[in-house]
């Protein structure tokens, strides 16, 4: 597998790919924290943090649809938000059978509901942009900038660096499970649940083993090249001015957005 | 097929400010302890020891074995974490596990990642270290019985916290939300006690070395038996009492003060909603009021002894 087939970085030479990835990490978190505080119904809010992101991707180059396209994942959680329909009292829209019970939808109901399901809907736009548009070894820089523990950093480097090394052990494992498990036609393979578990719980405790002893290789090579217990990056993170003026038109106009959430 | 997401990962818009705070605040205080613990008894072997670790909780998470009807169980990781790593490293590579899905995949949202943390990272860690190390020294079968019953109970605890964590931000309703949640982590913590189980199973034919079964002293050893236990039986008294009697819960918010800074919207059970047994009896404050006093110093004797240690 190739080392970037988790990447979610798009290289392209924009304004956005060029800014400070600290920039962009505390505009995106601010903005998700916005969102946050937008009181339900805020439709004006609402539009204009959606133009804020559609506007976003403009200026990362990347299309501006390109986060609307990707945005489907936090959908399936909606289904959680639903009983928020039935549950605050307010003016009754209609009322639907189910089972034992009568479930009413009202109108106060209806209005917290569509108000979460954009909150996420916004903050997940602006999450993918993020990692769209930001390679994540300086994500993570940013964050040990940011005063995240270097311990913390220095593991989702680690994570990062050999997700693909050990989703190819993984491939490995599971290739080696479905070759040995034929089966004549028309029949099936191998035992129960508890068996095929057992079979998948080794293969979890087999590429545990296999981690850890690739862990240890990893880290007399380290040593022989001088690891003495911290990292170091080549690119070191520089605000420039532009940097700080994109800080403070961004914050500018999320403030902007909680004044108009109030009106 | 490289990456599945599931249920437990709460996406941003879906806790309210205050709700995610306080889970943040409460992560970052666990997580600080976690860290000087490393810090102190971990050498720089460590460092990229548990980085390819957190790797393998992210890759572990993709083999799965078909269960039925086209579905497939996979695991979480959190106990088996903690039982090969200690409590305190598996927390901190339970949060990298959730930080690169939040921030790579965005399964799971940034403002809500101290929830998801608390959730899936550090109550799992504590409740499948807590109960494996309550029985050390017995026989393997006895062992392997109570590692299946920490992982399931993990994932209980974790679907169990993010129910009230959506209940608090004025999500969901208390009375669905905790039996509808419960009742699938319920089958989803048996494919995770199932896997975990027969991880440490072969770890335990083939290197048994790497359990590191006397590396901690006694007594840190049994403040984490009562950690895990005391957050175990939490979570068996609080589940079937919230799902029978979800008033109950909802009064002990309210003496705590949580309800009005959890929601802005009016809150109220569905109207033909009758309260069975329990309801608006005196049994059910003293109750909640009893669980309250337990979680507070479940929080309390957890601090005081990370401070303890510290000094």
């Amino acid at each position: 597998m190739h080392f970037d087939a988790f990447d979610r970085y798009h290289e392209k030479e924009s304004f956005l790919h060029r800014l400070d990835p600290r920039v962009k990490v505390v505009v995106t978190v601010l903005f998700i924290v916005s969102n946050a505080l937008l009181p339900d119904g805020s439709w004006l809010a609402f539009v204009a943090a959606w133009v804020f992101v559609v506007a976003s991707n403009l200026l990362s180059k990347l299309g501006i649809g390109y986060t609307f396209k990707r945005s489907i994942i936090a959908l399936p959680f909606a289904l959680i938000a639903i009983t928020v329909l039935f549950s605050i009292p307010g003016k009754p829209l209609t009322t639907f059978h189910f089972l034992m019970w009568d479930f009413t939808i009202t109108d106060a109901g209806l209005l917290r509901f569509v108000s979460i399901l954009i909150r996420a809907w916004l903050s997940v736009q602006m999450a993918i942009l993020l990692v769209a548009v930001t390679r994540f070894p300086d994500l993570v820089h940013a964050l040990e900038h940011l005063r995240v523990p270097a311990i913390l950093t220095t593991i989702i480097a680690f994570l990062y660096r050999y997700l693909f090394v050990l989703t190819d052990e993984v491939f490995r494992l599971l290739r080696a499970r479905q070759a040995r498990s034929a089966a004549a036609p028309g029949s099936r393979s191998g035992g129960g649940v508890v068996w095929r578990a057992k079979v998948a719980g080794n293969m979890a405790g087999q590429l545990f083993l296999r981690s850890y002893e690739r862990s240890d290789r990893i880290y007399n090579a380290m040593v022989a090249r001088g690891y003495a217990g911290h990292l170091y990056t080549l690119n070191p993170h520089e605000m420039r001015s532009g940097d700080y003026y994109a800080t403070a038109f961004a914050i500018a106009v999320i403030f902007l957005m909680q004044v108009l959430g109030r009106l | 097929m490289l990456y599945a997401p599931t249920p437990l990962h709460i996406p941003d818009g879906f806790l309210n400010l205050i709700v995610s705070l306080i889970c943040w605040l409460i992560t970052i205080v666990t997580l600080g302890f976690a860290i000087s613990k490393t810090n102190q008894s971990l050498g720089e072997k460590q460092i990229p020891l548990m980085g390819v670790m957190a790797a393998f909780i992210f890759a572990a998470q993709m083999i799965n074995f078909p269960v039925a009807g086209g579905t497939s169980g996979h695991m979480l990781g959190g106990a088996l974490a903690a039982i090969v790593l200690g409590p305190w490293a598996g927390m901190l590579v339970m949060t990298a596990v959730i930080a690169v899905q939040a921030l790579l995949f965005q399964d799971g949202g940034l403002l809500v990642m101290g929830a998801n943390i608390l959730n899936m990272g550090l109550v799992t860690a504590a409740i499948g270290y807590g109960l494996y190390r309550s029985v050390i020294g017995q026989s393997r079968g006895v062992k392997l019985g109570m590692i299946g019953f920490a992982a399931w109970l993990s994932v209980m605890a974790g679907a169990l916290l993010t129910s009230m964590q959506l209940w608090l931000s004025g999500t969901s309703q208390l009375g669905i939300v905790i039996p509808a949640m419960m009742g699938v982590h319920a089958l989803i913590g048996i494919g995770e006690a199932l896997i975990t189980v027969f991880a440490v199973g072969f770890i335990m034919q083939t290197r048994p070395d790497l359990l590191g079964e006397g590396s901690e002293s006694a007594k840190a050893s049994r403040n984490w038996v009562y950690v895990g236990g005391i957050i175990a039986l939490l979570v068996v008294l609080i589940s079937p009492f919230a799902s029978g009697d979800p008033d109950g819960l909802e009064r002990v918010a309210i003496d705590m003060g949580f309800i009005g800074t959890g929601l802005d919207a009016p809150y109220e059970i569905i109207p033909d909603y009758t309260v069975p047994f329990l309801g608006e009896t005196a049994l059910s404050t003293i109750v909640a009021g009893v669980i309250g006093a337990i979680v507070v110093g479940a929080i309390i004797v957890l601090v005081g002894r990370g401070m303890k240690a510290k000094s």
